[in-house]
């Protein structure tokens, strides 16, 4: 594929100033909200699951695929449903 | 691959970095929730139109069936349980991350036998992907298995359990040994009640196997190791083909061994080293030999050991910090993952939530005074609560709700300390009444919110948020310690150890230097408490005995109760 080394770990270093900076800002008050939401988003290997599957190269290839593929719909399902019903539930009076 | 993929993918990278940047507070979260939500569908999307994708209503069934499995458990969980739902979301991304390595690493070896491979690239292209794939099997395990024992932790699963509960799948057999032995030794008394009478046509008592066990292992025994402990001649005349049973004293005597090895690496952090030594050594095989695909799952299971026994000495009361630890591993997990199929979304988001755990792994062990390898690999040994009684001895005050409703009577401002056993008591909604009471009457209600009051990071203020309580009322500590001496009644509600002045005084407590929330410093301090039992660190609270202390002993939830009717009556 086309992406090299050097930017690969480009892309890594830069998006963990990126990620410093923004989850520092965080308020305690959601920091579970921002656990269970940021978990929710490494659930991106779910895209990784689909290219292993859509490749659908060898049977095991394509099982690993399907395996990894339902762990990481749960992770993501899962956990951008249950933020939202935590962050629904902070309300602010008057 | 597509360009326009690959703009896609940046989009759903910039929603995921503007919809964390949503969490920045309470009013724009739930929108900021959303567009990470969007950005994962643009991916997801994107994706499955993408050149080539075969298999497409299978992928469909494999969405269908996580998403309804994910979405059954964000519906039913309870916020209590909010710790063991992330613990488990946290496994399942590493493991997914690994397994797609693991599909990566079977493809590329299938294409280098086709002679079209991508492993025959330019050396550090190869080196990357090797590299990486490792790095992705490694966390992806820890995380997994990690996590598992993490959830099992915070459920209350003790060890014994487990091993009390495998012990009833054996049906009483050597009650209290290795849970794994036993398993095995399960399957085989299985396989050979059943085959048994197949072959011998005489005695069928398939269902009582705790004696039909021996026999297969004597009858092999008469040909190889001519013991015979139990000496049950059942059929001397037919020699089974079981090569595997093992005969009972050998077997107590590998149980042993087991259970040797098994405590063994569960306290000694040189074990767990060596483990990882191991799972290095493999990967460094791998590196120079990609295409042995055995290796990298051989890895998968040494660091799937190394998880379960990293996690497994770690308290109940450390949880907060190895589950912040682990929500970071699984982001690394899939960062290494993006390494491995050159995939920048991954990459991208994947050091995000690395980063993001890590932050939170590194507040919790401030708030807990402790290094991460204190965390981890120092034994937490609770002092026995000596010394208590001479502390609290003739100086504790106890109180009734009647006086304290009279206190409550007109003060200017009321902070309420929060601590997990308020949760546990369930009387969160008991003393959200109380703050409204309160309110109504003109006083100021604020909670402290010490960062280790609940089970995980903010596990408090979503408890909190639960019960309908204003979230801009809960102030975290630096915040609301200052503000200690201008408040007329603290309240202290299931919260011990963080409120403990001996944390400041003491440098040889087993606390000393933690940060405590400063209620001694309110005019008054009431403590809502069952007894003068100590906290998970095992000490005495001087707090208790304080001149403007008054405890009021009684279950949470029953005891604000019966506060909010003696404070309507007042």
């Amino acid at each position: 594929m086309e992406l090299s080394l050097l930017t690969a770990l480009t892309i890594f270093v830069l998006a963990i100033f990126v990620g410093v900076e923004i989850i520092t800002k965080v308020p305690p008050t959601l920091h579970t909200p921002l656990m269970s939401g940021s978990n929710a988003i490494s659930g991106i290997t779910v895209v990784g699951a689909l290219l292993a599957m859509g490749a659908g190269l060898t049977f095991w290839t394509t099982l690993l695929g399907f395996l990894a593929l339902i762990f990481a719909t749960i992770n993501v399902v899962g956990g951008f449903m249950v933020t939202n019903r935590m962050l629904g539930m902070f309300r602010r009076k008057e | 691959m597509n360009p326009w993929i690959n703009l896609a993918y940046l989009v759903a990278a910039i929603l995921f970095i503007l919809g964390l940047k949503g969490l920045t507070h309470p009013r724009t979260a739930v929108r900021g929730n959303l567009m990470g939500a969007s950005g994962m569908l643009l991916a997801i999307v994107v994706t499955l139109f993408s050149q080539g994708i075969l298999n497409l209503w299978l992928i469909l069934l494999g969405l269908l069936i996580g998403g309804g499995i994910g979405a059954l458990m964000a519906i039913r969980v309870q916020m209590t349980q909010m710790p063991q739902m992330v613990a488990l979301l946290n496994g399942f991304g590493g493991i997914a991350s690994a397994i797609v390595a693991g599909a990566a690493l079977s493809e590329a070896v299938f294409l280098l036998n086709l002679e079209q491979g991508s492993l025959v690239g330019p050396g550090t292209q190869v080196f990357q992907f090797t590299v990486a794939t490792f790095a992705s099997g490694l966390i992806g395990a820890v995380t997994f298995w990690g996590s598992l024992v993490a959830y099992g932790k915070l459920e209350g699963i003790t060890g014994e359990q487990i091993q009390q509960r495998l012990g009833f799948l054996t049906r009483g057999r050597q009650s209290g040994s290795m849970p794994d032995q036993e398993q095995k030794t399960e399957e085989k008394t299985e396989e050979q009640a059943g085959v048994e009478p197949e072959q011998a046509g005489v005695e069928p008592e398939p269902q009582t196997q705790e004696q039909t066990a021996p026999e297969p292992q004597t009858q092999e025994q008469t040909g190889s190791q001519a013991t015979g402990t139990n000496g049950a001649p059942a059929m001397p005349e037919q020699p089974k083909e079981q090569p595997t049973a093992v005969e009972p004293a050998q077997e107590q005597k590998l149980m042993g061994q087991w259970q040797r090895i098994n405590r063994t690496l569960t306290t000694k952090p040189i074990a767990k080293a060596v483990l990882l030594g191991i799972c290095l050594l493999l990967g460094i095989f791998l590196v120079f030999v990609p295409t042995a695909v055995p290796i990298y799952w051989l890895i998968i299971i040494v660091a799937s050991f190394l998880g379960w026994y990293l996690v497994m000495p770690i308290g109940g009361a450390d949880m907060p910090v190895v589950i912040a630890l682990l929500n970071s591993y699984s982001g690394l997990a899939a960062a290494a993952t993006g390494f491995v199929i050159e995939n920048s979304i991954l990459i991208i988001t994947g050091s995000l939530v690395g980063a993001s755990g890590l932050i939170l792994t590194a507040i919790m062990c401030r708030a807990m005074n402790r290094s991460l390898t204190n965390v981890l690999f120092g034994v937490w040994v609770p002092e026995s609560a000596t010394g208590g009684d001479d502390i609290y001895e003739g100086k504790t005050k106890s109180t009734s709700p009647e006086e304290i409703a009279m206190m409550l009577d007109g003060v200017r401002r009321v902070v309420i300390v929060p601590g997990y056993g308020m949760a546990v008591a369930q009387a969160q909604h008991a003393v959200r009444d109380l703050t409204n009471l309160l309110e109504s009457r003109g006083t100021e209600v604020e909670f402290a919110i010490h960062p280790v009051a609940g089970r995980m990071p903010g596990h408090m203020n979503v408890l909190l948020a639960e019960a309908d309580i204003s979230y801009d009322k809960l102030k975290e500590m630096d915040e609301i310690n200052p503000t200690f001496e201008q408040t007329d009644v603290a309240i202290v509600i299931g919260a011990n150890d963080v409120t403990n002045p001996v944390a400041r005084t003491d440098p040889n407590s087993p606390i000393a230097g933690m940060p405590i929330l400063d209620v001694s410093n309110a005019k008054s301090v009431i403590v809502v408490k069952r007894s003068l039992s100590p906290g998970f660190a095992g000490i005495a609270n001087p707090l208790f005995a304080a001149d403007n202390t008054l405890m009021y002993f009684t279950d949470a939830k029953r005891g604000m109760l019966d506060l909010v009717n003696a404070v309507k009556e007042v």
